[in-house]
């Protein structure tokens, strides 16, 4: 390097060593929560230091790979080594809004989607930036210089700066208001899989998740919530937890060795102690008495037959009808022939591995949290009326996130850290049980669908009837979006679905449980698909059709969803039999989904032994979702997504007893095992679309793909999960 | 008063002796690349070495520890590391970042350790082994990439020689 480059890099440097470079893209929507509250819309920050590039990013890593396709979004068009890019969580902040969701969270498939123009014009901008600093520097235009690699270099004068040297002089550079984007032919990350950024410290173990966050003066504290769904805290009788006279001087809260306090929430009890082994063991000798409220009767049973029984309902204040095009209850009443099925999908738990966990630091003038969360931005909205505070006093850190699958957008837990922090005066880490957990979600709903299809004497399809029946999730997250008290919401899979017919009636009908219900991977669109491509499969068996070709002729319109499904067809060998086994029936079922902007086709096959025992064999699975970042991450993704479908098909259920849920744990409410995971198969669909949604919309297509795979092996059409509670002896 | 030792060093510790090692690691002693998933010994998400076994720090007490040599993950790995830079721990370690299994990665410190130990034991497993001994829960679905990242860390191994114990216990037969 020439002595002028470190004079001006001493220059640079003397301030802080690492300098922050911030953007103010003006041409970008800025949500309408934000407008007028920050007149610095800025929609990226990049932090550089003479050898690292970190990149702040502002949606939560919760595996679906953000910590590393977010970066190379900037890094692309920055022009730098994958080797020195980092990547860092954002602290709440309206900047870092979601623009497709309105507010800083992460879910529904939108981060990519929502990132991919204006952070790649962050990165552009960036690198304008720099080199307009080394153009003041050596006082040569701008268009005599090259910025690739990390370095910014004036080959007439054979002078080079790295961007970190230049960094504090770029960021004072005016920004380029419309910085030009690399050609995609020229892309040197985008489309190829760099390794992952947030993998080498989670293989070993110094990754921070909620459940890991150290702080000084730190306690601990363990919950138990009432049973019964819904009900609240009676009377609490801790004296089995009073020190005994030995202990007495040893203990200044009066409590036992260890135990600092008993508190008291709404609906739970906490003991916050000097560990969590010690908060655990002290809560199960507290003595509890319970208001059960109005869910104390609640069953499985009952539950399920409220939805059944209000398929019937002619109720037009009950009915929120969806789409109507053409006269579908005509078509079918004149039909030649009609098919109709009734499809029961269980209530299903989150379960990520790590369980529900907070750390929360409340002082008289403000609260910090840590915790792995998809919602940032909620908690300064719930906690100020709770605490006393202003909004402006709520940080929010986020950790890593053990798995969500939708879990980590509610707000619970770190509530609860809150005002135990507040209780004690101290910082504490909440963490829940798995009982706690698998006992106390917001479950994915269970729905009761009905499905009639009509067919004309030449076997085509005339009329499309689909009620869906479930409790809402919009009626407690987001009551105003409700329509005269009706959750359209629900139907969500459905009105875009791609199949041609004539005639179509889709509506939902609203029935609340008392079960507390939310958004599991994939929304509405797990149960949705469940029951579109089951009635798809039992029309093709009714009249004799191979189901993958009956749904090529319903998608001659929509070549985007046909290519999906060729592409199916053809990888997963669908026209060729399967290899016999002998003791079993061999069987291959079919589903497709359109959700999040992605279109997802799977192929399912099947071993169903003679004594009953299921094993999937292998998953072969085809993705169109735009524009692929990463191809690597959209693979893991749909394999993860698969599995976790997959796991939910067969054995997942949430029941329920006397109001309490009766699932507790991994041994009742089981997972999918390594060594019942199949082979899994991923395509990817080559485009230039947007990128779309993957972790997701993987999920949807699993479990009628399954069922429709036992169909084929077996004859035996199952219309109700999980596969477990099913029979599958030859008979 | 239970002295035990971990990743090599003795520990002393004045936790009741039901405490299970888990919450010893956690709370502490601050090793929290051990992570708690269930409490009832079905995820393996605690998975430690002990005498250079796969077992779930959930189940274990302290108490029933004294005399045993434990390993975590930090032992493994990164700055508290008691083994060769070439171990066998590296070997898988590399071999997870290799075939990129981490989704939200909070499986992996346990399954590592699962890994080791049975390649400790059987250093080129058959995918029944595998499926025999890596009973680890995943609910982010990277299963099909830990059997490839097994097989790629079996593959990394000499064919002939045994894995080495960091303790100089020969492997099990
Ligand atoms: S936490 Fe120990 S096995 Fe799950
Ligand atoms: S990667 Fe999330 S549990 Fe395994």
């Amino acid at each position: 390097m020439s002595p002028l480059i470190n004079l001006s890099r001493r220059a640079v440097l003397k301030g802080s060593g690492a300098l922050i470079l911030g953007f103010h893209l003006p041409f970008l929507p800025v949500p309408a929560a934000m407008a007028g509250s920050s007149p610095m819309a800025i929609n990226a920050w990049l932090k550089m230091s003479s050898d690292t590039v970190a990149v702040i990013v502002a949606r939560s890593e919760m595996g679906q790979g953000v910590f590393t396709t977010l970066p190379m979004l900037v890094a692309e068009e920055l022009d730098v080594d994958w080797q020195t890019v980092r990547a860092e969580m954002a602290p709440l902040d309206p900047v870092y809004a979601n623009p497709l969701l309105g507010s800083m969270k992460t879910g529904n498939g939108t981060s990519l989607a929502s990132g991919f123009l204006p952070l790649r014009q962050a990165g552009a901008a960036a690198r304008l930036m720099l080199m307009a600093a080394a153009a003041r520097i050596w006082r040569v235009p701008l268009t005599e210089l090259t910025a690739t690699a990390g370095v910014v270099g004036h080959a007439p004068s054979d002078r080079q700066a790295s961007y970190g040297a230049l960094a504090g002089l770029a960021g004072r550079q005016p920004v380029p208001p419309d910085p030009p984007l690399r050609d995609p032919t020229t892309w040197t990350l985008i489309g190829r899989s760099p390794p992952r950024l947030d993998s080498p410290a989670k293989v070993i173990g110094q990754a921070t998740f909620g459940v890991d966050v150290r702080l000084p003066n730190l306690l601990h504290a363990a919950i138990r919530h009432c049973p019964v769904l819904g009900g609240t805290l009676g009377k609490i009788d801790d004296s089995a937890l009073k020190a005994k006279a030995k202990d007495k001087e040893r203990s200044p809260t009066g409590y036992r060795p260890g135990v600092i306090a008993v508190v008291p929430l709404t609906n739970a009890v906490a003991v916050v102690a000097e560990s969590w082994w010690q908060a655990q063991t002290a809560l199960a000798d507290i003595a509890v008495s319970w208001n059960e409220g109005a869910n104390a009767d609640l069953t499985s049973a009952s539950l399920d037959s409220a939805l059944t029984k209000a398929l019937d309902t002619t109720d037009s204040h009950a009915i929120a009808i969806a789409v109507s095009h053409g006269d579908a209850d005509h078509a079918i009443a004149g039909a030649a022939r009609v098919v109709e099925a009734v499809y029961h999908q269980p209530f299903l738990a989150h379960a990520p591995l790590e369980p529900m966990s907070a750390t929360a630091s409340v002082t008289a003038t403000g609260c910090t949290l840590w915790l792995p969360t998809q919602d940032q931005e909620q908690y300064a909205k719930l906690l100020p009326p709770l605490l006393g505070l202003k909004p402006s006093q709520i940080t929010v850190n986020t950790t890593f996130l053990g798995g969500s699958f939708g879990r980590r957008l509610e707000s619970d837990f770190g509530i609860q850290a809150a005002l135990l922090s507040k209780a004690v005066g101290r910082p504490v880490r909440l963490v829940w049980s798995r009982e706690e957990d698998i006992r106390h979600d917001f479950y994915r709903p269970a729905s009761v669908s009905r499905v009639t299809v009509g067919l004309d004497a030449a076997d085509r399809l005339i009329g499309w009837r689909h009620r869906i029946v479930a409790p809402s999730i919009l009626a407690r997250v987001d009551p105003g979006a409700l329509k005269n008290g009706l959750d359209s919401a629900m139907i969500a899979g459905l009105d875009d679905q791609s199949y041609a017919l004539p005639a179509l009636l889709i509506d939902s009908v609203r029935r609340d449980t008392g079960v507390p219900v939310g958004f599991w991977r994939s929304g509405w669109h797990s149960n949705n698909a469940f029951s579109t491509e089951s009635m798809i499969d039992e029309v093709a068996a009714a009249i004799g059709r191979d189901p993958g070709h009956l749904r090529r002729t319903l998608l001659t319109d929509v070549p985007r969803t046909l290519g999906v499904l060729d592409l199916v067809i053809a990888r997963a060998h669908w026209d060729r039999p399967l290899a016999p086994v002998t003791g079993g029936r061999r069987g291959r079922g079919l589903a497709l989904h359109q959700a999040f902007g992605s279109v997802v086709a799977e192929v399912a096959e099947v071993t169903v032994f003679d004594d009953g025992r299921l094993r999937v064999d292998r998953v072969v699975a085809v993705v169109d979702c735009g524009l692929v970042v990463h191809p690597d991450v959209v693979k893991s993704q749909i394999e993860g997504a698969i599995l976790f479908g997959l796991s939910a098909a067969l054995t997942g259920e949430i029941t329920f007893d006397k109001g309490q849920v009766l699932q507790s744990n991994f041994h009742d409410a089981k997972a999918l095992t390594l060594a019942e995971a199949p082979t899994i198969e991923v395509y990817l669909v080559e485009s230039r679309e947007a990128p779309s949604g993957v972790s997701d919309a993987g999920t949807p297509p699993i479990a009628p793909a399954l069922t429709n795979a036992i169909f084929d092996a077996t004859g035996q059409r199952l219309r109700r999960l999980p596969v477990a509670d099913h029979d599958l002896r030859a008979q | 008063m239970v002295t035990l030792t971990i990743n090599g060093r003795p520990v002393t510790t004045t936790v009741a002796n039901d405490t299970p090692l888990l919450w010893l690691l956690r709370d502490q002693l601050e090793l929290t690349g051990t992570k708690f998933g269930c409490g009832s010994g079905i995820c393996g998400a605690c998975t430690v070495l002990v005498n250079d076994e796969a077992i779930r720090a959930c189940s274990v007490t302290v108490a029933s520890l004294a005399d045993a040599q434990i390993v975590t993950i930090e032992g493994l790995a990164g700055e508290g590391r008691v083994q060769q830079p070439d171990s066998l721990a590296e070997q898988v370690i590399a071999a997870w970042i290799a075939e990129q299994v981490p989704q939200c990665g909070y499986c992996a410190p346990g399954l590592i350790i699962a890994t080791v130990a049975l390649l400790r034991r059987t250093p080129h497993p058959s995918d029944d082994d595998i499926d025999a001994a890596i009973t680890n829960l995943c609910r982010c679905g990277t299963y099909p990439r830990i059997r490839k990242a097994i097989h790629r860390a079996a593959s990394a191994l000499p064919q002939s020689s045994h894995a080495q114990s960091p303790h100089g216990t020969p492997p099990a037969p």
